[in-house]
């Protein structure tokens, strides 16, 4: 596809998306309380779309745990989408 | 157009799923065992499970004209507990005779712990003996980087495995090349929120090329679509992809992989 196709599919889509990004954090500014690891991992994921190639890749790699040694002990089941920084 | 489903979790969804999947040109649907989101109590719940798949699920999909088939394992999120791993294990080889039964999955890691590792391990090895396909779970978000170089250093360090005949599921971006290198197929799962989107999916075919990777819906008791499949062969038609490149994807990719299983048929 050309450049002028992608935008034709996709600009629609990804402007909702993108809106729905700004919105989502103005959501948590606006809210009461302290915000998480999760946060801190958004902002630095959101910093993988300034330029470069790959930017998919590499936004996937900014919530990635990047350990690499197996923990002790799976204490739950369930993901959160992004690395808390704790080891083992 | 054509297309098979190499991974559903059609024990949780209704029948009616399977008369969408028809009509949408489904001829055949792979299940592989999975967690049905709560733990089993012992290896009887894991036993009546394998009936599941080998004998209902099969008839029910027969209603609507789909070959069904199955692959057998304690899956990763019930791999915590080493000694029910031990026991359920045990019971698999009585079922791989079985017609609808291709190989051993959906095993892998779930939170890439030492006993999920450990259990891994022992599957590859009934694998390995039984001279049987594998397909694997890489772990969800966060944990899909570190599990996916986990599991690739267990299959890689077994010299019986043959990268051709394991199946490696849902990859995304930052995985798929690590497992497409070293000769192992590749699965994109198109599940809402938390895996591909049909459009990211199409773009890693459109940079990875089509050979040895298929995708999937892995619909089951979530928010899933069974209908994924041949929706994201649209996304392909609309970006100009043409027909042949379409069904090699939804249909002889997966027909390739699944006929080094003789008893897969379609």
């Amino acid at each position: 596809m050309t450049k002028q196709q992608v935008l034709d599919l996709y600009f629609l889509d990804a402007r909702h998306k993108l809106i729905e990004v700004a919105a989502f954090l103005d959501r948590v500014d606006s809210a009461a309380g302290r915000d998480d690891f999760r946060l801190k991992a958004f902002c630095a994921a959101l910093g993988e779309l300034k330029g470069g190639k790959e930017k998919a890749r590499r936004v996937l790699l900014a919530f990635s745990d990047p350990t690499s040694q197996p923990i002790t002990l799976a204490k739950g089941k369930g993901a959160v989408g992004a690395w808390s920084g704790k080891r083992g | 157009m054509r297309y098979i489903e190499p991974h559903a979790h059609m024990v949780s969804r209704v029948t009616d799923d399977y008369e969408r999947m028809a009509i949408a040109g489904c001829e055949a649907v792979c299940e592989p065992a999975f967690w049905a989101g709560f733990d089993r109590s012992s290896a009887a719940g894991f036993y009546d499970y394998f009936r599941q798949l080998t004998e209902h699920e099969p008839k029910r999909a027969a209603k609507f004209g789909l070959k069904h088939f199955s692959w057998l394992c304690i899956n990763p999120k019930e791999a915590e507990d080493v000694k029910l791993a031990e026991e359920v294990l045990a019971l698999i080889p009585q079922f791989l005779d079985r017609p609808n039964v291709l190989g051993i999955g959906e095993i892998g890691l779930n939170k890439n712990s030492r006993n999920e590792l450990k259990v891994l391990e022992m599957h590859v090895d009934l694998a390995a003996r039984y001279r049987q396909l594998i397909l694997v779970h890489t772990p969800h978000l966060e944990d899909k980087l570190k599990g996916t170089r986990l599991i690739l250093d267990v299959l890689k360090n077994d010299q019986r495995i043959r990268p051709e005949r394991v199946i490696i599921d849902h990859v995304e971006e930052h995985t798929v090349k690590m497992v497409l290198n070293p000769g192992f197929w590749a699965g994109m799962t198109l599940y809402p929120e938390t895996k591909c989107s049909p459009a990211r999916a199409v773009d890693i075919l459109e940079t990875y090329g089509q050979e040895r990777i298929w995708l999937n819906s892995a619909c089951d008791w979530g928010v899933s679509d069974p209908l994924a499949v041949p929706k994201t062969a649209l996304e392909m038609k609309k970006r100009g992809h043409r027909t042949a490149m379409i069904e090699k994807v939804v249909y002889r990719n997966p027909q390739k992989f699944l006929s080094q299983c003789p008893k897969f048929k379609v």
